[in-house]
């Protein structure tokens, strides 16, 4: 097999205040023609210096290593020219980015932009440009490229700005393609349609594909080889299939293990305790080491060199460069774990509250009068209930009106209608009364953890907010005990108290934030993504910590997520939402084990899965249409793979499929 | 003696008083220690804020006004006291501005700089260039050389310096448990403060003084002006107008800003509509135009007061005033509209919709959760606001609109400035001391603006 590039020994290091930290320690691996090769590690682990370092570009604090080389073909990048490696960058290697709002210049239109590429690299096309570029749009799968060449980057969606920067990148039909993240940002279905994409690109261009990603779903789904990175190492590498169904290196065991399943309902998630260690703190000679549950005394004092294990299969562990009979002796410390999920109760359990009929419209306004134009249908008649002690997810694409649902229900943004009953009471309230009845009832746990805190706020500060705002503060001596009693319940120290947001980690001011919504003792809680920002290993720690204080406290969750198995995982009832609408609402088991909605279906087999096959064909075309002229008839119709008449003319009514099963489309008519 | 208190001293010492508390306050909080630490730590801030402080050093010195009690007189009437009003500075730095001269004199010159008629004793008229003031009153000592005094200068400060020192390492000592130790914090770079910079700028700090201090008495160090008035003393007591116009201004421009600012941003709708007309419309006539306007009515208000303002000082004092609320009034725009952004960017912030769903009034909402988050731009628009408007008042002062022509100001200068460029012989002085006073201030003022700046930038956090 021909190399179109190889890295040896490829380390970089940092300069902080002085003092040099390596952070790309001895990678080595090569990229083949039509392969493709993918890097997955958690936040911070190194991923994307290591895209920057292949073109050269790396910050100024930053140098190579000595005998760090990058062969493409025959020449060494790093012995290049800043001119020269401007006529590599763009021509022989392409780069796709995570955030595609981003990547694209705001004010200049999409030919404008693709046109760059061809002069930077004076490059002429035998047709005329204009016609070269409309071809290429094609490729990308864009379906109107005349039109698209002279729009600007705000008028596509998401999905075609991310198709735009692919083209960018294959415009030149460079020999490699670097992905890094390149569908992170994106929805599901999307996400399976750039997958796709890029996949029949490699098939037509024979380009080596360097994939950088987080999520072992899309890796598996994606790449030929693996290669799993942990502080700027890479712990094991080898073939895709063979890695994921039979890893070896402990962290990748536990990176696996930690991935929700759909069918996890009954036991908790495995996860990894400790965090990646930070750039400058004192690493031992296994930078896994104080993570792991195997390390013993050689992992500190030594660095483990990379073995082969299966051919192919690389690790670098000290587990398998010892001595068999070593092994044996050594004690396993099996991680226990904090609590049992009870087994789910099917009794039916109290109603904490319901809602029929919500509606969350936006007025468009227009002109010096301000006359309102148009109506933005954000949520668009949702009836919901919620048990006691019970877990409802509310899963959907972004822009489908999820989160303004979940904000219009705490009172953040006025409900235009809806009937919301406390309880099993029969009474309707008004929405102030609401507001009044439940503002201590019901609070919220945010995606962004970052934002969820008062960063000029101390931890104790922020958690006697609520007490204080209800006159429920005990009097000083309780107090500390009080909050105290709040860190020990989210599983954080005590000396938390007296410290600021910006000296803990993302998954500890998720904690955080849950210690914050639970000061006030509600009853229900509103969970908004809650753990869509954090790494796999941290995100089974919140998970687990929702789950266990919903069994002690008996909470009821609206959980508001777009990952499918994490509602596996959480969820007893799940409502699907698409444009403001619920298109099918059911037990968990009901959902996801016999989805009826096609978009349900089609949700579940983009979402990439592990050890499974490749799939070759996304299972939606387009994207969602907008809320402000939503389509006359069912609101799928124009993706639907079953798309019937009657679907476009008239919006189908609920349908049951069993009791607790009801949906929303023409399929299921007697 | 009697202490008199103007307007403007008290509001100046009010503000100081606040400043200590908030400075009192601040350093009890672990986000706002960790910024002013950063910017102690790097020379330059720590330079430009060694600088400030001595200019603000000196306008308080010259706030502490007081009247002379005149010798009593035999009837036994009530003490009398004298119509001029003195500061604690003007004590400090006598005999500094009390002797005048008959007109301009050159810079350290003992003769004066132009030619006047003298009377010899066989009764003829000579013209010549007379011999100072300062120079024949001093008949009793014969004048020293100025390297004499250069020298004894640097003497003083070499002994000034070793008395800091070893007070600094006694200090340190102490609090070290080790005289080592302190040594090598201060002298081996042990420690992130820039021990050297402080050191090496309180030397020459001091040398420049204590020269200064001993040329005084023989000699006019920047020349005199027009009527012989001492140049020195002249920019020296305009230190305390700069920086009555630079802070009493954000006095009046800060609550303004920041209420309606956040008062626009946080509830929008029809408040926002009533503050973003208000600042258009007020940003929309020149400022020129309003502080003309407004100075030329504060001026006919106090002729027709004789009654109200008794003295000139008080006369003076109360346009001073007046030119700060007008500046005040015209300048609070472009703060308010940054602040109104940065609110309506942090209206929609998870924590501030946890704090509502957690019931917090908003009241308690704009004090604890958004004042504190848009308190570094209040403080980096105020440091950053102060040489502008310092540099402001010299324009308007030029132009006629600025403080009393009786007030000291760089302002008053550089208007002075305008026929004495057009002499011949160029009379230099007055313009340069003025604009080098300004200068220095002004630069530093800058460069700790930056410093802060930088310090408060939520990016730069590690």
């Amino acid at each position: 097999m021909t190399t179109i590039l190889s890295c040896e020994n490829l380390s970089v290091s940092l300069m902080l205040a002085g003092e040099r930290y390596p952070v790309l320690n001895q990678l080595d691996f090569q990229l083949q023609p039509g392969k493709t090769f993918a890097i997955v590690g958690e936040s911070g682990c190194g991923k994307s210096i290591m895209a920057l370092a292949l073109n050269q570009l790396l910050p100024p604090n930053a140098a190579y290593q000595e005998n760090s080389a990058i062969f493409l073909g025959e020449e060494d990048l790093l012995l290049c020219s800043d001119v020269q490696m401007q006529t590599i960058r763009g021509k022989r290697i392409g780069m796709v980015f995570q955030e595609p709002m981003t990547a694209l210049n705001p004010v200049f239109t999409i030919g404008q932009q693709l046109t760059e590429i061809f002069n930077a690299h004076h490059v002429h096309a035998e047709q005329s440009l204009q016609q070269h570029l409309i071809e290429l749009l094609k490729q990308v799968g864009i379906s109107d490229p005349v039109r698209c060449l002279r729009q600007y980057p705000h008028e596509l969606s998401g999905g075609m700005k991310q198709r735009v920067v692919i083209a960018m990148a294959i415009a030149l039909k460079p020999d490699i393609l670097i992905a890094d993240e390149p569908t992170t940002a994106l929805d599901v279905t999307i996400q399976a349609q750039i997958l796709d994409l890029l996949r029949s690109l490699q098939v037509r261009y024979g380009m080596a594909i360097l994939l950088i990603s987080h999520d072992l779903g899309v890796v598996s789904q994606m790449a030929d080889d693996v290669a799993v990175m942990y502080a700027g190492q890479f712990v094991e590498q080898g073939p895709t299939q063979l890695l994921i169904r039979d890893p070896k290196h402990p962290y990748t065991q536990q990176l696996l293990a930690a991935i929700p399943r759909l069918d996890q309902h009954d036991r908790p998630l495995a996860y990894i305790s400790g965090m990646v260690p930070g750039l400058t703190e004192p690493k031992a000679a296994c930078p896994f080491a104080n993570r792991c549950p195997y390390a013993w005394s050689r992992c500190w004092a030594e660095a483990p060199l990379s073995v082969e294990v299966t051919p192919l299969h690389r690790v670098s562990c000290h587990l398998y460069t010892e001595d068999p009979s070593m092994l044996a002796d050594l004690k396993i410390s099996e991680k226990q774990e904090s609590f049992v999920v009870n087994p789910a109760s099917n009794d039916h359990s109290e109603i904490a509250f319901s809602v029929e009929d919500a509606r969350c419209y936006f007025p468009i306004k227009k002109g010096l009068l301000q006359r309102t134009v148009a109506m933005v249908k954000a949520v668009d008649g949702v009836s919901l209930c919620l048990k006691k002690g019970k877990t409802l997810a509310l899963v959907g694409e972004s822009g489908c009106g999820k989160t303004t649902l979940g904000k219009a229900l705490s009172g953040l943004l006025p409900l235009t209608k809806g009937d919301i009953r406390w309880g099993a009471n029969t009474e309707v309230l008004s929405a102030t009364q609401w507001i009044k009845q439940v503002r201590q009832q019901l609070q919220m746990v945010f995606q962004d953890p970052f934002s969820s805190l008062n960063p000029r706020m101390m931890i104790s500060q922020i958690l006697s907010e609520g007490l204080l705002a209800h006159g429920l503060m005990p009097p000083k001596k309780e107090q500390l005990q009080l909050l105290q009693g709040l860190l020990d319940k989210v599983g954080l120290p005590q000396e938390s108290l007296q410290r600021y947001p910006h000296e803990f980690s993302g998954g500890q001011r998720q904690r955080l934030s849950i210690a914050r919504a639970l000061a006030v003792n509600p009853s229900i809680l509103i969970c908004d993504e809650p753990t869509s920002a954090l790494d796999v290993s941290v995100q089974a720690k919140i998970l687990n910590l929702l789950k266990e204080l919903q069994q002690k406290d008996h909470l009821a969750y609206l959980f508001i997520t777009h990952d499918l198995a994490v509602v596996g995982y959480m969820a007893d009832e799940v409502a699907v939402m698409y444009l403001g609408r619920i298109v099918e609402y059911g037990l968990r088991e009901e959902i996801l084990k016999t989805p009826k909605h096609p978009y349900t279906q089609a949700l579940l087999r983009a979402k990439p899965m592990l050890g499974e096959e490749r799939q070759l064909i996304a299972p939606v075309i387009g994207e969602p249409p907008s809320p402000i002229h939503p389509p006359v008839g069912c609101h799928f119709a124009g993706r639907c793979p079953f798309v019937m008449k009657q679907c476009l003319s008239e919006y189908p009514s609920e349908r049951s499929v069993s009791a607790t099963h009801q949906v929303r489309c023409f399929l299921y008519s007697e | 003696m009697r202490i008199i208190l103007l307007t403007s001293d008290a509001l100046l010492f009010a503000l100081l008083a606040t400043f200590i508390l908030l400075i009192f306050m601040a350093l009890r909080k672990e986000h706002w220690r960790r910024p002013w630490k950063k910017v102690l730590e790097k020379p330059l801030g720590l330079l430009s804020l060694l600088i400030v402080i001595l200019y603000f050093l000196v306008a308080l010195l010259d706030s502490i006004h007081f009247v002379r009690a005149l010798p009593e007189t035999t009837n036994g009437a009530l003490t009398q006291y004298s119509t001029q009003v003195e500061s604690v500075l003007d004590n400090l730095m006598a005999p500094l501005g009390r002797i005048t001269e008959k007109t301009y004199s050159a810079p350290l010159a003992t003769k004066l700089y132009t030619k006047q008629s003298k009377l010899l004793p066989n009764g003829d008229w000579v013209r010549d260039y007379l011999p100072l003031t300062i120079i024949t009153m001093t008949h009793a000592v014969p004048t020293p050389t100025i390297a004499a005094c250069v020298a004894q200068g640097a003497v003083f400060t070499l002994l000034g310096m070793a008395c800091l020192i070893s007070v600094l390492l006694l200090i340190m000592s102490y609090r070290q448990h080790s005289f080592n130790q302190a040594w090598q914090r201060i002298f081996c770079k042990k420690t992130n403060f820039p021990w050297y910079t402080l050191l090496v700028t309180l030397a020459v700090l001091f040398f420049l003084i204590s020269t200064t201090m001993l040329l005084i008495p023989y000699y006019h160090v920047f020349g005199t002006d027009k009527v012989g008035q001492d140049v020195l003393y002249a920019a020296i007591k305009s230190i305390r107008t700069g920086i009555l116009i630079g802070t009493l201004t954000s006095l009046v421009m800060v609550p303004f800003a920041v209420i309606l600012g956040m008062m626009a941003g946080y509830w929008g709708g029809l408040i926002d509509d009533i503050v973003q007309y208000l600042y258009t419309t007020l940003s929309s006539i020149p400022g020129v135009l309003l502080i003309a306007a407004a100075i030329l009515s504060i001026q006919i208000y106090i002729t027709n007061h004789p009654e109200t303002f008794t003295t000139l000082n008080a006369r003076a004092d109360i346009r001073l005033l007046a030119l700060c609320f007008i500046l005040g009034i015209t300048s609070w725009t472009s703060l308010c509209r940054v602040l109104r952004a940065e609110t309506l960017k942090l209206r929609e912030l998870d924590y501030i919709q946890a704090a509502k769903l957690l019931g917090t009034k908003d009241g308690r909402i704009l004090a604890n959760h958004i004042l504190p988050n848009i308190m570094h731009i209040i403080l980096i628009t105020v440091v950053l606001d102060f040489s502008v408007l310092v540099l402001a008042e010299a324009v308007l002062t030029y132009v006629g609109v600025g403080v009393d022509p009786s007030t000291f100001s760089w302002g008053n200068m550089i208007d002075g400035a305008r026929l004495e460029i057009a002499k011949d012989p160029l009379v230099w002085w007055p313009l340069t001391s003025a604009f080098l006073f300004m200068f220095v201030f002004i630069l530093a003022a800058n460069l700790l603006a930056d410093s802060v700046r930088d310090a408060f930038d939520p990016r730069a956090e590690d």
